[in-house]
């Protein structure tokens, strides 16, 4: 039986989004292995530690997709735009 | 108590690591993939972007099913709860009725989850079955879950409740079998009435069972595929279609693997936050709180 990724149907933007994620979660591990952070509190209602913010911050941004194409029709750069900014926003302050 | 130095320990989870890469990474990039093509067949396949996901995100089949969602899995905790604690502070303390009552409640459980539907679809049955045939004739209150949305809701519910009521208990019964005599000594001192000693002591010592028992309740009946499919099939019309059901149904029936796609992340991301505040619900339950 010959082994191929056609079944997975791999396209270039799905590509590049599932392996920046998997890059970032290796990235934090490795991060989070040398040096590890404590937990601290934020604007966030919970003590959180980085890993915890980013989930959170990939989570929300999931849901601020959703009402980006639910609601708008606006072009997706700019959503990626205000992502990447919400993500930082909450890994450094929340 | 010292830290053990050693934690090589952890790498026996590599190969359950492994073995979630496969069954549950790999299938979710995959499905990342298809919600943003149009399949065809084998080979076939064109680029749509976020296209199937505006239209799931408009689908008002969608919204009803979310929404019926919630109801259901709302209901299913107001009732199973309370009702879980009662039976659980009704069951006997010690003697041979313990075992014989552990048993009889957690059968439910041991009942594969298509079978509960299949006995469930008899027992309700409007011709012949004992509850829809009893409910019709003896009874003389029409009852047809075939027919009728409400009758189909409150069999699904009793199935429902029927099934699961018993995790509840057998985790209620747990919680207060660990309570130690010596909290029922001092409130009988104090002359405490049965209300307040459940107010005060039992309800707080059992904080933790009962936690699990909610969340674990919650994800189920979020996630409810087997039982209401064989039981009702989503009908009559679409008002038992959960959300489950709906996927299925998109996704396998009318083999829209595309939209299926944008369907299941959707509901993978709400599953997903609901876990993450169940699971820090849970990392908080007991702080504070010297044992």
């Amino acid at each position: 039986m010959e082994l191929t990724l056609e079944w997975m149907r791999w396209t270039v933007p799905t590509a590049i989004f599932c392996s920046t994620i998997i890059l970032t979660v290796i990235a934090m591990a490795v991060w989070q292995t040398l040096a590890p952070s404590l937990e601290r509190r934020g604007f966030l209602p919970i003590p959180t530690t980085p890993g915890d913010r980013l989930f959170i911050g990939i989570l929300s941004s999931a849901y601020i997709f959703f009402a980006w194409i639910g609601l708008t029709h606006f072009a997706l750069w700019i959503l990626l735009i205000i992502v990447v900014c919400w993500i930082i926003i909450v890994m450094v302050w929340g | 108590m010292e830290k053990w130095p050693n934690n090589k320990a952890w790498l026996l989870v590599l190969p359950v690591f492994v073995i979630v890469a496969f069954s549950a990474i790999i299938p979710l990039m995959t499905v990342i993939n298809y919600s943003v093509q149009d399949i065809f067949g084998p080979g076939q396949s064109v680029f749509v972007g976020t296209e199937w996901f505006r239209e799931m995100l408009a689908d008002h089949r969608l919204h009803d099913a979310l929404w019926r969602q919630f109801v259901f899995s709302g209901l299913v905790l107001l009732i199973e709860m309370p009702l879980g604690i009662l039976i659980a502070l009704a069951m006997p303390k010690k003697g041979w009725g313990v075992a014989v009552c552990l048993v009889t409640v957690a059968l439910p459980l041991l009942i594969p989850w298509n079978t509960i539907g299949t006995i469930w679809m008899i027992f309700t049955r409007p011709d012949i079955g004992l509850f829809g045939a009893g409910m019709n004739n003896l009874m003389g209150i029409p009852f047809d879950h075939t027919d009728n949305w409400l009758d189909a809701w409150i069999t699904v519910m009793l199935m429902e409740v029927w099934h699961w009521t018993p995790l509840v208990v057998l985790m209620a019964y747990a919680g207060l079998r660990a309570i130690p005599e010596v909290y029922y000594q001092a409130a009988r001192i104090d002359g405490a009435s049965a209300w307040s000693t459940f107010l005060y002591i039992q309800l707080p010592k059992m904080r933790g069972v009962l936690t699990i028992a909610f969340l674990l309740r919650f994800m189920d009946s979020f996630l409810i595929y087997a039982e209401p499919f064989v039981l009702t099939g989503g009908g009559p019309g679409n008002s038992t279609t959960f959300l489950s059901i709906y996927l299925v149904k998109i996704a396998l029936l009318q083999f829209d693997l595309g939209p299926g796609g944008a369907f299941s992340l959707i509901y993978f991301v709400i599953v997903l936050l609901f876990c993450f505040i169940f699971y820090q619900a849970l990392l908080r339950v007991g702080k504070g709180e010297k044992v």
